[in-house]
């Protein structure tokens, strides 16, 4: 049946032509009002300042313009420096907590081993019941003392529950427990195996895994609301987070010569920085789309 | 094996002691650990980071009954344990102010309609479009929608910014179509109810689709045919052939989103009306509510009451509806 995800019917038992027809137009006009917003963003982007102040924002701007972007860029080191910090953070992040994930989910697949249920729980329970935000701020910024490094925008994401459940379900569909068992009958110990066998059966979900990872650290801004000040340790998304709400960067940026600070293109401006914000999730999507439809349909379905 | 030895050894040395209890316990434990070493390995990580981040801050529940003040030399634990304790002071301020029985009661009522549009619309739509005769474009249409998905919740931010600021495209485009003069959306509180609930089911309508034409998708088309040739309608073969089959997730589904009943969207509520505080009546939830105690008003005792508040209630609300499901039907309960 494969995984990609619509059915073949018979064609006897088709939905007529006009249904047909009707589904289609439906499905156009969701899609439409789901991509539209962020052409709105797009375009308000590319309008000159001139023309937002005229007509408001639209989407087919009345004089097309770049200089809402040539502004941005004049804070280029910021703005480099944020994407640095966004790229360490995620590469690092991310391959730690598929790591991670990947190990812990491993065990739980076995159904050789004993304590798997228990050690679900133990992770599970932690959606179920958490000591809430005042408790979680203070183990970080007082018992570890790592507030105001990257530290700190790495370690609390390493471990999902959600994301062990889904890891370890698509273990079990993937790993025939057999080719297990040859493994250990000729000699191979369980790291050995969890390398040479079990891995390589789950490119899929690891990929999925990792995926998931990259979003969720690439998007993250709630780390560095909470526990970073330094301005240096901004990533893209807080740096935008800080400029939408009136804590200007850029204004207050040294390098940017006064003149261009009076004629600053704000809201062109704003609407530019969150396209290069987004960027890269964009150029990235169609690849690894099909990665998380399939992952999401073996590990969430079948658990 | 050594560790059998040294417990025989031991049995000699005092003989009756390998019979008793203890011993046997112990030593049962080094061989499960010797034996799945490697397991244990693997699991350390993940165990150490769930006990830094979900674990040790379990303990703060205690926090509100505490007057805690943060002492360095006593370091965190220290301090929090040497705090005098103050009883339920912390509780009866909280439900004494007029703003957290608005933050209890948006995040209830939004998570009530969020959890009925969860099922609705993704339902529907899966359905309708497991019935389009050209699979490729369906799933053109299933990739642009899944696409808000990976949007950070800053770029919505910007998003909704774009729409609603003033001289935003509501105020310069469709409202003069309508004669009605600008609205100022982001003092204006009535209008926020509807702004959320479209940029949440914008956000997940997609994700959730995907889960249901999954389980569609499973479904075997021998169930279709048959009713077809029983001469069901297309109506009648959603009704009676796939909602049945699609119960088990959305019942799971639904269990999941109640026990977070008291949990709201922070990412959602807190930067899409950019936390405004005129807008608090209608965005306010119990997530944002702790978040700005502790920021702004950094009132420690009130915002760690209402987490300690917030992850009782939500526990105790999980296992509830849990031992319901599983009194009604036993395969779709968590555990």
């Amino acid at each position: 049946m494969g995984h990609s995800a619509v059915k073949k019917r018979y064609v006897f038992n088709r939905v007529s032509a006009t249904s047909n027809a009707l589904i289609n137009l439906l499905f156009i006009i969701i899609c439409v009002l789901f991509i539209a917003p962020m052409v709105l963003v797009v375009m308000v982007s590319f309008t000159s300042e001139k023309a937002l102040l005229a007509n408001g924002y639209q989407f087919w701007p009345a004089q097309f313009s770049t200089e809402s972007y040539q502004y941005v860029f004049k804070a280029w080191k910021d703005i480099l420096r944020c994407y640095g910090n966004s790229i360490l953070v995620t590469t690092v992040g991310s391959f730690a907590a598929t790591a991670v994930i990947t190990l812990y989910a491993y065990p739980l697949s076995r159904s050789n081993f004993r304590h798997k249920n228990g050690f679900a729980f133990f992770a599970f329970f932690t959606t179920i019941f958490g000591g809430g935000l005042v408790p979680w701020v203070f183990i970080y910024a007082q018992f570890l003392k790592i507030s105001d490094t990257l530290l700190v925008l790495i370690i609390p994401y390493l471990v999902n529950a959600w994301w062990i459940i889904i890891m370890r379900t698509f273990m079990k569909q993937s790993i025939p427990e057999e080719l297990i068992e040859a493994a250990r009958i000729d000699g191979a110990g369980e790291f050995r195996t969890f390398f040479s066998i079990a891995l390589p059966l789950c490119k899929a979900g690891l990929a999925t895994i990792f995926l998931f990872c990259m979003v969720k650290f690439w998007n993250d801004y709630y780390l560095s609301l909470i526990f970073i000040n330094n301005h240096h340790l901004y990533t893209i998304q807080y740096y935008m987070y800080s400029l939408l709400n009136g804590i200007d960067q850029i204004l207050s940026n040294t390098n940017v010569p006064p003149e261009a600070r009076r004629n600053l293109p704000s809201e062109g401006c704003r609407m530019a920085l969150a396209v290069i914000g987004v960027g890269p999730v964009v150029f990235t999507y169609p690849f690894f789309r099909k990665f998380f439809v399939k992952g999401l349909i073996i590990g969430a379905v079948k658990g | 094996m050594p560790t059998d030895q040294a417990a025989i050894a031991q049995a000699e040395k005092s003989p009756g002691a390998l019979n008793s209890p203890n011993v046997k316990r112990r030593s049962k434990f080094i061989k499960e650990m010797k034996r799945n070493a490697a397991f244990y390995l693997m699991l350390l990580p993940g165990v150490i980071v769930l006990i830094i981040n979900n674990y040790l801050p379990m303990i703060g529940v205690l926090i509100p009954f505490k007057e805690y003040r943060y002492d360095v030399e006593k370091g965190f634990f220290g301090s929090l344990f040497s705090s005098e304790n103050i009883g339920w002071k912390n509780f009866e301020f909280l439900f004494r102010s007029p703003d957290a029985l608005t933050a209890t009661i948006n995040t209830v009522v939004y998570n009530i309609v969020f959890m009925a549009l969860d099922l609705i619309v993704p339902i529907t739509l899966a359905i309708l479009m497991s019935e389009m005769w050209n699979q490729k474009r369906a799933n053109t249409y299933q990739t642009l929608m899944f696409f808000p998905f990976f949007i950070s919740w800053i770029a919505v931010s910007y998003i909704a910014y774009a729409f609603f600021c003033n001289s935003g495209f509501f105020d310069a485009n469709i409202l003069p179509l309508f004669g009605v003069e600008s609205v100022d959306y982001y003092t204006e509180p009535s209008h926020w109810p509807a702004i959320i609930i479209f940029f949440h089911l914008w956000h997940y309508t997609g994700y959730n689709m995907i889960i249901f034409i999954a389980s569609i998708a499973g479904i075997g088309s021998e169930y279709y045919e048959a009713a077809a040739l029983d001469g069901a309608t297309k109506w009648q073969q959603a009704r009676y052939v796939t909602l049945p089959m699609l119960k088990t997730t959305a019942v799971i589904l639904t269990l999941l989103a109640v026990g977070r009943i008291f949990n709201g969207d922070f990412d959602l509520f807190y930067n899409v009306p950019k936390n405004v505080s005129q807008l608090y009546p209608t965005t306010s939830i119990l997530d944002t509510f702790v978040y700005n105690q502790l920021q702004q008003i950094h009132d420690i005792g009130m915002s760690s009451a209402a987490c300690t508040y917030q992850a009782v209630v939500g526990c105790v609300v999980v296992f509830l509806s849990n031992l319901a499901v599983r009194k009604v039907d036993p395969d779709s309960a968590l555990f």
